[in-house]
């Protein structure tokens, strides 16, 4: 047609550290049109829009904007080309109203004439079919709400392109029907819309084409009308790459753990996770796979007794052939009886680690309570943390270094170990290798397989399907707080996984 | 009804230096920083400007007093303005710990007063009073006419230009902070540094910009006390905990520096409430001495159970402002 593009990537690629997150990516956005990026997590998708709205600078690559070549700096930089991007966590100040949380930051009078800005405001609400009240505090909004407040910031400053990271994540059916109708109302103002997703139905619903990134390179960019959910389920997921996993059959597997229909609500009273049940048995690691956020913390945190059920109960089984019900005892309790969770979250130091503590004190945090003197016993824990570092090859000046030194890698290493020490008859990892190199993460690997081994139940909550497909001996799939099923990782394939994480084999059902 | 009057009359006189803290305090709150260096920014400014005073009306033969008022307004504005800035420069660039800073501040701001307040008192001679008369006099002075019409004039009218100032301020503050864009990031500095900052608002330049000029304004608040309610003397440890009652009156205020204003009233009213109660013993007396504080705690109390979060503290006050490394 001639038309130039409204955003054209070449070669972009980015590198943090040794992982390549974006691998020469070429890919473009036309004027007027709804484009979804469409990966599991970790394929870059947010990085590569990073890079676009100036949070990220590419390493490698050119970014053209209608044509010409540009340099994104900075989020400012990205504004005056005209690129806005709605983040997936909102940035909007709780005490003002929507109108001020509009013009924050953005040069004018210095007495503010809020009319005005009411009236801009309500005149972009109508033409694109939002529903916003501008004097409403952002603390009386609904989730809903203030993703609305973010697209109109974007708007306000005068933004061609749009970037919506995940907008769909936070909202319910009927709210995401609703923002797809404003979506469309932009496209016919002549908008471009790019829109990052992993929910199949929603990229065929929505856009006009679809770009297919895997594990930080780009696939293809294929037209929606061509395609379904096959067809981009095999794109996402790809061929089945070979690990080398080490896996012996399970010996005499037995039920350790029951879950029986538990289900969680957050704070927002939202429920995450829906009636879940499954077992879960010794000498065998239990995989859970899933799409971020799709129920897998608070699964876990219930089994540890961390979350507040709603309705259902988790048993416990003892080796000794007693049956236990930890969803009537304290997370204090449920450590006692050998049921350990260790969860690296993403930033890693989270959860379980002291950063500004050394080694040694982090191993205290589990066994401070131990023995009778007033003085805490401080020579085990330092055996403990040396036999650590000798026997994971942890990367450290000494047992007296602060963990927040040291690099993710070694600070897994100590997490997963610590918890191993105490002995566990239920180990429960989540996302071990998060982050690791391919050496780091078959160290950890190994270290499953050996519990496994040793009788413990494992369950390793994980985000790379290759890595379950070879690791696990059974799999199971959640999907938006549900238990899709449980395959067995033996005979199952990616593919399949890979419907049953994005809710594509359900598509009508989640809908309407 | 003339002792009522007079009540009045003595409750605005202890009421305005701490407003002049609390309008400064709060305008310093709104972007984060909880400065509690307040009590003795308070005696910096008070004995910054009285020093100024003195050593122009010793240094000439006649001193005009409107001079050595405005000698006495820009030593104290400098003084306190200065600690404001040490402040500033500990807990903003260097990322020290405010409550820590804004004691400290408190401590050195105390004895620099009582230091300078007793050394400037030796040079003076004599029985160790120091007084600038003169200079005094141009901060006491009545508005002429309107402070001569019978009842209204003596309760509205009888002060010095600083109260009609304090409340002025007090205004322009409340002013600037609801209807002004400067007002509004500030606003979002406060409650949010690190979506201010993803907005494109400078947060340590409003943060640094907000305590200098908060800590200016409640250092004129010792200087009033010095000049126009001690008359240009100096007593060590004359102010007394005034500076603590003006940290008090931010949270009576609810950051508001409107409320500020009838709060002050409130504040002062029952800081001297003891004299005009008959019938009270020494330790009754310190009993009734509390009552400022009571109010504070039990305002705190309902405000929090009414839990609008627009009247509550700035939501990152008291936390430095790290900007997340990538």
């Amino acid at each position: 047609m001639g038309e130039v593009n409204a955003i054209e990537l070449k070669g972009v690629t980015k590198r943090f550290g040794e992982v390549v997150a974006n691998d020469n990516i070429n890919m473009t956005l036309r004027k007027g049109e709804i484009l979804s990026i469409l990966g599991e997590n970790g394929s870059g998708k947010t990085t590569l829009m990073n890079m676009l709205s100036g949070i990220y600078f590419p390493d490698e690559g050119q970014i053209f904007v209608n044509g010409e070549q540009v340099t994104i700096r900075s989020p400012k930089d990205a504004f005056s080309l005209g690129i806005g991007m709605i983040h997936q966590h909102f940035k909007l100040i709780n005490i003002l109203t929507a109108a001020e949380n509009i013009i924050l930051g953005l040069e004018g009078a210095p007495i503010l004439k809020m009319d005005e800005v009411r009236k801009q405001v309500n005149d972009l609400t109508e033409r694109y079919g939002f529903d916003l009240n501008p004097d409403q505090k952002i603390y009386d909004m609904s989730v809903s709400e203030k993703q609305t407040v973010e697209i109109m910031k974007v708007l306000y400053r005068g933004a061609e392109i749009l970037i919506l990271d995940e907008p769909t994540a936070v909202l319910t059916p009927q709210e995401t029907e609703k923002l797809f109708a404003v979506l469309r109302n932009m496209r016919a103002a002549g908008k471009s819309i790019i829109i990052i997703t992993h929910k199949l139905n929603e990229v065929l619903e929505i856009s006009d084409r679809v770009a297919v990134l895997r594990k930080g390179t780009y696939v293809d960019t294929v037209e929606t009308k061509d395609a379904t959910v096959d067809s981009l389920t095999e794109m996402m997921v790809g061929e089945k790459v070979t690990l080398d996993i080490e896996r012996t059959e399970p010996v005499s597997p037995k039920k350790r753990i029951e879950v029986r229909g538990v289900t969680v609500k957050n704070t927002e009273g939202v429920t995450v996770l829906k009636d879940a049940s499954f077992t879960a048995n010794s000498n065998e690691i239990l995989g859970i796979a899933g799409i971020a956020g799709s129920g897998q913390k608070e699964l876990l945190e219930s089994i540890a007794g961390l979350q507040v059920m709603e309705h259902g109960e988790v048993l416990y089984f003892s080796p000794e052939g007693v049956t236990e019900k930890l969803s009537e005892k304290k997370p204090e309790e449920i450590r006692s009886l050998g049921v350990t969770l260790s969860f690296v979250p993403e930033d890693r130091l989270g959860m379980g680690l002291v950063g500004s503590m050394d080694l040694t004190d982090n191993m205290m945090l589990r066994s401070y309570k131990e023995g009778k003197s007033v003085f805490a016993d401080r020579k085990q824990p330092r055996d403990l943390a040396e036999e650590i570092v000798e026997k994971l090859e942890v990367v450290t000046p000494g047992v007296d270094t602060p963990v927040s030194r040291l690099s993710g890698g070694n600070v897994q290493k100590i997490l997963v170990g610590r918890e191993i020490a105490s002995q566990p008859n239920v180990l429960m990892v989540a996302y071990p290798v998060r982050g690791l190199d391919i050496n780091s993460s078959y160290t950890i690997y190994n270290l499953l397989n050996e519990q496994k081994n040793k009788g413990v139940a494992v369950i390793c909550v994980g985000e790379d399907l290759d890595v379950l497909l070879e690791l696990c001996d059974k799999i199971m799939v959640l999907s938006a707080g549900e238990v899709v099923g449980i395959e067995d990782a033996r005979t199952t394939t990616k593919e399949k996984l890979g419907l049953m994480m994005t809710g594509g084999h359900k598509g009508g059902k989640k809908h309407e | 009804m003339t002792l009522i009057f007079t009540f009045i009359q003595k409750a605005i006189g202890q009421g305005i230096a701490i407003l002049f803290g609390a309008t400064g305090e709060i305008i310093t709150e709104k972007s984060g920083n909880l400065n509690l260096g307040v009590p003795g920014i308070m005696y910096m400014g008070g004995i910054a400007g009285l020093m100024g005073a003195f050593f122009y009306e010793n240094s000439t033969e006649n001193p005009i007093p409107i001079v050595g008022m405005i000698i006495a307004i820009i030593c104290c504005l400098l003084a306190s303005a200065l600690g404001g800035l040490l402040y500033s420069f500990l807990t903003i660039t260097l990322r020290v710990n405010q409550n820590v800073v804004g004691l400290s501040l408190t401590t050195f701001g105390t004895g620099f007063g009582n230091f300078f307040g007793g050394s400037i008192s030796k040079l003076a001679g004599g029985v160790g009073q120091i007084s600038v008369m003169t200079t005094a006099s141009a901060f006491q002075a009545k508005i002429p006419g309107l402070s001569k019409i019978p009842v209204i004039g003596d309760l509205l009218f009888s002060y010095g230009f600083l109260t009609y100032i304090a409340i002025i301020i007090s205004l322009c503050a409340t002013f600037f902070i609801t209807k002004t864009r400067a007002g509004l990031n500030l606003r979002a500095v406060g409650e949010d540094p690190a979506t201010a900052d993803a907005a494109g608002i400078n947060v340590s330049k409003y943060k640094y910009i907000a305590t200098v000029v908060g800590t200016s304004i409640a250092g004129l608040g010792g200087l009033y006390f010095v000049m126009e309610y001690l008359g240009g003397t100096w007593s060590n440890n004359g102010f007394g905990d005034r500076g603590w009652l003006a940290v008090a009156l931010v949270i009576l205020a609810l950051w508001n520096p409107t409320n500020a204003i009838w709060g002050s009233l409130v504040f002062g009213g029952l800081y001297i409430l003891y004299i005009y109660m008959p019938g009270l013993t020494r330790a009754t007396q310190e009993l009734c001495k509390m009552l400022p504080y009571v109010v504070t705690i039990i305002v705190l109390i309902i405000t929090s159970r009414r839990n609008k979060p627009e009247n509550q503290s700035p939501g990152s006050l008291g936390n430095a402002y790290f900007r997340e490394e990538r």
